[in-house]
């Protein structure tokens, strides 16, 4: 049930920010997100409050692992991954 | 509880009754339309529940719309009650393919204590939204009731224009495409955000405009090539296309990527956990055409201001009668119709 | 304009998904037999996945389930009953969009609204408290949730609320209710997808105990449409594998201790107790009240509540033919039910799953779990 929609803190005021949601700007309070928010990072908001930091570094980590989840998949089957890639037409095996 | 204490209608008469969507469709057909002496005229009558009437006059039609305005606030970014009246009962009539207004009438019922300067900005805008339209108030009606008995003001337009051929909203057939003519639930955020007073900081503003200008030039790209038309106004592009396609007997099947959505409106509504092909438009049109006429009237949409972000985003098909369906990209789900006020969903 | 949401926060790749969805395939038909049923337990999730269809990108061998995961849904008819009552004594509600029409056991708070009552919708708690500030009436925030979202209700009555406002909690805790559905004879749930924002609260590491205890893997993940993929795929490999094991999919949000300053904030303010769970059972500390050290702003001790009226009706004989109970606990399906679509409609909800938008009723009612709608990929 946690809508969490994630934004970019535009500005910082004490324990309130300005948070970018890609169109739409709203205050979301900074009472209880664990580390230091500054303009620039990202948050997730839940109710108008932010409950966490969204490290940049994890961003690329989460498709990293994504990757990483596709590529299991791949190596282990790649004989499935050939014929599909037939049905597919062709470039469909080749994207990586 | 009974079956019938929880038949749509029940004792009393609900907001949601009023919100565009099945449950006033239910309302009108089971109630307000009962024992109704049968039409005397040919053409589009109350049982078709469509944008307006049509009456067949000589060789043309005359089309025929009434609507009465209710508004919180009145004031809302991007327009006002009065804009929104004219605007209402002008496009009302063009979604029947009547797009010049030969006139409009005008009630004002208004709560005693409202502002004399709110009262003089509501008929600035309705005179604005005229000029706009191209069409004049030809008649009114002015009543003043107690405080409390009404909610500040309430405005009724009707508005009757000629047409040599009348547009429905129940012609689709399998194949045929579906056009929006720009970007959807502008009107219904806006409100909404100023209503229960979000805190956004957006450039939200209702799209409230008079469309008859827009179809006209649509209509005379392809005459024959558009084939049904509805403004989505409450209940949404959902609940527009739901009718539609359940009058038509078609299924419709939609591209979520093509919706024109802004990026304002898509964020506001992702905040609120509401769909934003449920919100409300007020300067929109939904526009059935056949496929070989969509270019023309695609071109002809997009070279008109109110029509520059206007797309192709479904298609007709004989499966499903009466269903919409969703091509998220991801895979396909159903549409459905908003029941009851939209909230925002939140906790 | 679409560069930020470009730049990765919302994975939401249809061709990843795709191929996430033929890994998932793979993995369901090594396991060899279907179903293979996993459950989330967020209304979240549910609703992300009927938002994308993702449900039509699910291998027929999987049998995603939907837990207890909407705090709204399993908000008990007292709990309501409570709010309904403050409103008639003259009382300011103010409460979340769809908390408005939870029916309780004679009237929903948008039954008293229509009455006359004083109820608002906020989008925010911050938000009521703002406005109480400016009244001189008496205020009282009717709090729904998870942790999540008690957290947020923790931090403004930390933050010197006026005087005139206060909670009336129906604040729910989730991980107790997990044991239960683990503990259920008919369950055959093989494993939990956790909700990732509760999880952002309480961190990952909660779920080892219940791993080690159940012997049933658990993942967590995100929202995004692949977050949801590769938490599923992750979940269904270690089902394979017969690893019960946690596994955070959501590290962007989720880490093993969680948000500490929250849950400082959380159990300052609140502490777990036992209370039914509607159409559930009783939970072992699955309800959040508020401590004694905030009985000021405790509605419960603020306001005689009066429920006497209320003990002349009996529950409605509709409400006995509902599964909602069966439905969260993951052993029936909407379609089980006989009341669904035909009595029980969002309009006129007879159950929880049917009124809240993330309820399991409302959303196969909404989007059409239950049908196939003939993707031809």
């Amino acid at each position: 049930m946690c809508l969490g929609v994630p934004g970019k803190v535009i500005s910082v005021d004490g324990a309130l920010a300005t948070v970018d949601f890609w169109g739409v700007r709203r205050e979301v309070r900074l009472d209880i997100v664990d580390e230091p928010v500054e303009p620039g990072d990202y948050i997730m908001n839940h109710v108008g409050f932010a409950i966490r930091r969204i490290p940049p570094d994890q961003i690329g980590e989460t498709l990293a692992l994504y990757d990483e989840l596709l590529r299991a998949m791949s190596e282990d089957d790649l004989m499935a991954a050939d014929v599909r890639g037939e049905i597919n037409a062709t470039g469909e095996k080749k994207r990586v | 509880m009974n079956a019938s204490s929880r038949s749509p209608v029940n004792g009393k008469i609900a907001l949601k009754h009023g919100a565009g969507g099945r449950a006033m469709r239910e309302l009108i057909r089971d109630v307000i339309l009962k024992g109704a002496a049968p039409a005397a005229f040919e053409g589009v009558g109350p049982d078709a529940m469509d944008d307006g009437a049509a009456l067949r006059v000589g060789d043309q039609w005359l089309v025929i719309t009434t609507d009465s305005y209710v508004i919180n606030p009145p004031f809302f970014p991007g327009g006002d009650i009065g804009r929104l009246a004219v605007c209402g009962t002008v496009n009302d009539l063009a979604m029947m393919g009547a797009t010049e207004p030969l006139a409009l009438t005008c009630a004002v019922i208004v709560e005693e204590g409202f502002a004399r300067a709110d009262l003089e900005r509501v008929r600035d805008s309705i005179h604005n939204a005229c000029r706009e339209a191209r069409a004049a108030i030809a008649t009114g009606d002015t009543k003043v009731m107690g405080n409390g008995e009404l909610d500040g003001i309430v405005l009724n337009t009707a508005g009757v224009a000629f047409t040599r051929r009348v547009v429905t909203d129940r012609a689709l057939t399998p194949g045929d495409r579906i056009i929006v003519t720009g970007t959807i639930g502008d009107h219904g955020l806006a409100v909404m955000a100023h209503r229960h007073e979000l805190g956004f900081d957006a450039q939200l503003r209702s799209d409230v405009a008079p469309l008859n200008a827009l179809v006209a030039a649509a209509l005379d790209a392809a005459p024959d090539g558009i084939v049904a038309m509805k403004d989505p106004t409450r209940g949404g592009l959902a609940s527009a296309l739901h009718e539609m396609a359940e009058k038509s007997g078609v299924g419709v099947v939609l591209d979520e990527a093509k919706i024109p959505i802004s990026d304002e409106v898509r964020a506001a509504s992702e905040l609120l956990g509401i769909d934003p092909l449920h919100a409300a438009n007020e300067g929109k049109a939904v526009i059935g055409v056949r496929a070989q006429a969509v270019d023309a009237v695609l071109a002809e949409l997009r070279a008109h201001p109110l029509g520059r972000d206007a797309e192709v985003i479904g298609a007709c098909v004989a499966e499903r009668p009466g269903f919409v369906i969703l091509d998220t990209g991801f895979g396909r789900r159903l549409v459905t119709e908003p029941e009851g006020e939209l909230l925002p969903r939140i906790c | 304009m679409s560069e930020p949401r470009a730049a990765g926060l919302r994975f939401q790749d249809p061709k990843t998904a795709r191929r996430m969805a033929d890994a998932l395939a793979r993995a369901v038909g090594e396991i060899g037999r279907a179903p293979v049923s996993v459950m989330h337990v967020c209304g979240s999730h549910e609703q992300a996945i009927a938002k994308y269809g993702l449900r039509a990108a699910f291998p027929l061998g999987l049998n995603v389930i939907m837990g207890p995961g909407c705090p709204v849904c399993v908000t008990d008819l007292p709990e309501v009953d409570e709010a309904v009552a403050l409103a008639g004594q003259g009382v300011r509600i103010f409460t979340y969009g769809d908390m408005l029409r939870v029916p309780g056991t004679v009237k929903s708070l948008a039954d008293v609204q229509a009455e006359g009552a004083k109820i608002d919708v906020v989008y925010s708690i911050g938000q009521a408290a703002q406005l109480a500030r400016k009244s001189a009436e008496e205020c009282v925030f009717f709090a729904s949730g998870f942790e999540t979202t008690a957290v947020a209700t923790a931090a403004v009555l930390l933050a010197n609320p006026p005087a005139n406002f206060s909670v009336l909690s129906a604040h729910k805790y989730i991980p107790p209710v997990m044991e239960i559905v683990a503990e259920m004879p008919d369950t055959r749930v093989e494993g939990f997808l956790a909700a990732g924002h509760a999880a952002t609260i309480t961190g990952w590491g909660i779920f080892e105990r219940f791993v080690e205890r159940h012997r049933i893997p658990v993942v967590v993940a995100g929202f995004e449409p692949l977050d949801i993929m590769a938490g599923l795929l992750t979940l269904v490999e270690l089902i394979r594998d017969g690893r019960a094991e946690v596994i955070n999919a959501y590290p962007r949000c989720v880490t093993r201790e969680g948000n500490l300053r929250a849950q400082q904030v959380l159990w300052k303010v609140f502490k777990p107790t036992g209370g039914r769970w509607r159409g559930i059972a009783h939970v072992p500390n699955g309800n959040l009240r508020l401590r004694d050290e905030f009985a000021a702003f405790d509605a419960r001790r603020r306001f005689t509540i009066d429920l006497t009226k209320l003990w002349d009706y009996a529950p409605p004989s509709l409400a006995q033919s509902c599964v909602c109970g069966d439905i969260m606990g993951g052993i029936a399906s909407p379609t089980d039910c006989p009341l669904f679509g035909r009595e029980c409609v969002p309009d006129n909800p007879v159950g929880a799953c049917m009124v809240s938008t993330e309820g399991t009723c409302r959303i196969w009612h909404q989007y059409g779990g239950h049908l196939n709608l003939g993707e031809e990929r």
